[in-house]
């Protein structure tokens, strides 16, 4: 892409901007306005990033680059409880909801959190000014480095705050729900999450998105999580968007001294979606899980993108992603683990296996180590393979029709991932849309 | 019961069977008996409709109808049934689920009420002691972890469970301790009857003693070479097949 080209993209969206601080942007806190702007001014040097970046080869972004999304206009509650019941979950305790990036208390569920717990909206805790944000929100999450991310620190407007205390331990899971409505045409929406856990804590984080019908849209989203010595987060991003959606997520996780972070990334929906997840192992003994699990068809491209450091001792990661491919869609998977000089007795896992289930689809997979300590265990594996063929013919010969076995086989291959997903209702959840999407799913739920 | 004219099948090319013919009737037990690569997997294979092989020439009729354009899940609710010489591990199919739809489907064929989790787990209960499988077992990933014994026992117990009209065991006492392999013995024995027919694959004369066979043939580089009674297998265990390996050569074109 020339330089005129991608001054053109970042046009578009400097009007945007100067739209969105004209009408929209709240002016306080006093920080945030000039985050904003050199957030702006560093989008407009980046521009969007081609298949020529090392880190965007296989994910070509110029259909959202050359699109023209607008704000999204706000006229109330624009949705109805009924609306979004498809996507709420039963597990649980709060459930936050935001409509096009904006947080809506009218179709929230908070109830009494422990005290020290704090659950809502960004745009209040801006509003009150909260320290805590200001201490963490844009430490971890680039935008120096990432355009998307400088993106959505230029719109950073609303999104969810969560704040656990020291010691505090949330029971149910937090409900972190994004739905996607089409009011005045295609909109783009950049939500921005800030969840700080502090020592000892505990909570589970459940991040959704999804959309009513079959809406046009550009999702921009950056979660900052951060978690203190010891605490222990449990998270979750499940994608369900539309088939015509584009997203692009990006997770940042801090993790502190002896600290453990699990992340299951699920994604069913969307037409184009990213999923950036960095990690920084940043004191000693930290441990991060980061799952992941899609099922695509049509022309659907989703790309998992993790970059894991290690920048101190006795830390553990594992990594483990598999996908399911069917139609003309297309996988890529990238894991760069990085190793710093001091991070010794780092112990580094990563897995990676794709399931092609016609001749279009396409994945692309690479693992990338750079290992700067001399004491320390890392590996990786990557497989891409169709239905074992000798499987099948084994169930097929005891009288299982071709469909069945094939569907059956799907669901064992994404079983690896389900089961070791520790939030209950939300296994079940998931099994369960994975069966609605395959052929004769539905006599599969036996199969526990 | 099953009716093997000149049956010729071959893979990537290679031709592997060169003309069997072979007639099962109903309760009869044959064995097949041959050295490594004579086909005798082949066979059982081609059989079970595995599709990686070829049929070039020949037809098998089962029960009066082409068996052979049949796919491998009919032929299974037709009751045939195949125990592999290499079960496949297939976790994330729990073995409990796995045999009960297959039980089902084929109930459904014959347009019988598909049985549900308690009653299933009625009829398996006695079937799983038949072959000293674990119970426990049966809620583990299909074959997954299994020893080799519990594997071919695992089959075994499927066959007790599908209660198939013509089964085919390739090389079941493969791999075998004494013990297993009189488990394995006991199992087929029980399931011995009238209407029953087996086809015993096996490379070694030791399973013969325990399933006593009516007839036993003799395969060599794809077709058989002499078929005889139970005395056969025994003659065999004592002077091997170096004789016979003359025979099939002559007899090739």
């Amino acid at each position: 892409m020339t330089t005129m080209q991608k001054r053109a993209d970042t046009d578009a969206y400097r009007e945007r901007f100067e739209e969105f601080e004209r009408q929209r942007a709240a002016a306080r806190p006093a920080w945030l306005v000039p985050l904003r702007k050199a957030a702006a001014a560093r989008f407009a040097e980046l521009g969007f990033p081609t298949t020529r970046d090392e880190d965007w080869r296989f994910t070509n972004v110029s259909p959202i680059a050359d699109s023209d999304f607008s704000l999204p206009r706000f006229k109330g509650s624009e949705l109805t409880a009924k609306q979004i019941e498809p996507y709420t979950f039963e597990g649980a305790g709060t459930t936050l909801v935001f409509v096009n990036g904006r947080f809506t208390p009218e179709l929230s569920a908070c109830p009494e959190l422990p005290t020290g717990v704090q659950v809502g909206g960004l745009a209040a805790a801006f509003r009150t000014d909260v320290p805590v944000v200001k201490a963490h929100l844009g430490h971890y999450a680039s935008y120096e480095k990432n355009a998307f991310t400088a993106l959505n620190t230029a719109f950073v407007e609303d999104g969810a705050f969560v704040h656990v205390g020291s010691g505090r331990v949330v029971e149910q899971a937090i409900h972190l729900l994004f739905v996607s409505v089409n009011n005045d045409g295609p909109h783009q929406a950049h939500p921005r999450n800030l969840i700080v856990a502090e020592p000892n804590s505990q909570a589970t984080i459940v991040e959704s998105h999804g959309s009513i019908g079959d809406a046009r849209y550009f999702t921009n989203s950056v979660t900052e999580v951060i978690a203190g010595d010891n605490a222990v987060l449990d998270c979750y991003k499940l994608g369900r968007d539309s088939d015509a959606a584009f997203h692009v997520d990006t997770t940042q996780i801090q993790l502190a001294r002896s600290s453990t972070v699990t992340m299951n990334t699920i994604t069913l929906g969307g037409a184009l979606v990213r999923n950036n997840a960095n990690v920084v192992l940043a004191g000693e003994g930290g441990d991060c899980t980061l799952n992941g699990l899609y099922m695509i068809g049509g022309h659907q491209h989703v790309d998992n993108h993790l970059r894991v450091e290690h920048a101190a001792p006795h830390c553990n990661s594992w990594e483990y992603y598999k996908g399911i491919l069917n139609g003309a869609s297309r996988g890529v998977f990238t894991g760069r683990i990085f190793v710093e000089k001091g991070a010794q007795k780092t112990d580094a896992k990563q897995t990676n296996m794709s399931l092609l289930l016609s001749d279009q689809a396409q994945v692309e997979s690479k693992p990338q180590l750079e290992i700067f300590a001399d004491d320390v265990k890392c590996t990786h594996g990557a497989t891409i393979g169709q239905i074992d063929r000798d499987a099948l013919f084994y169930l097929r010969s005891r009288g299982m029709s071709d469909k069945l076995a094939r569907s059956l086989l799907v669901q064992a291959f994404a079983r690896e991932i389900t089961d070791q997903i520790a939030l209950e209702p939300m296994r079940a959840r998931l099994e369960e849309m994975l069966l609605v999407r395959l052929p004769q799913g539905e006599l599969l739920r036996d199969n526990s | 019961m099953l009716e093997i004219r000149n049956l010729h099948a071959s893979v990537d090319g290679q031709d592997i069977l060169r003309g069997i013919d072979l007639t099962v009737n109903a309760g009869e037990v044959h064995s097949i008996m041959g050295p490594n690569g004579s086909g005798k997997s082949t066979l059982a294979q081609v059989l079970a409709g595995r599709d990686t092989y070829e049929v070039t020439a020949g037809e098998v009729r089962y029960e009066g109808k082409n068996l052979l354009e049949m796919e491998p899940d009919e032929r299974a609710c037709e009751g045939l049934f195949m125990a592999f010489q290499y079960p496949v591990e297939i976790p994330g199919v729990s073995t409990n689920y796995f045999l009960r739809a297959a039980l089902n489907a084929r109930r459904k064929f014959h347009g019988l009420e598909e049985l549900d989790a308690i009653d299933f787990l009625e009829l398996i209960r006695d079937k799983a002691a038949l072959v000293e499988l674990d119970e426990r077992l049966m809620n583990r990933g299909l074959n997954e972890g299994f020893s080799g014994g519990e594997k071919k026992r695992n089959e075994i117990f499927q066959m007790a469970v599908l209660e198939p009209k013509l089964a085919i065991l390739d090389e079941t006492d493969s791999g075998l301790d004494i013990d297993a392999l009189k488990i394995v013995a006991n199992g087929v024995n029980k399931l011995r009857d009238k209407q029953r027919s087996f086809i015993v694959i096996t490379h070694y004369q030791r399973l013969l003693n325990y399933i006593v066979p009516d007839f036993v043939h003799v395969l060599m580089s794809g077709r058989i070479v002499q078929s005889g009674g139970k005395e056969l297998a025994l003659e065999l265990e004592e002077k091997g097949y170096g004789s016979r390996e003359t025979a099939a050569a002559s007899a090739a074109p």
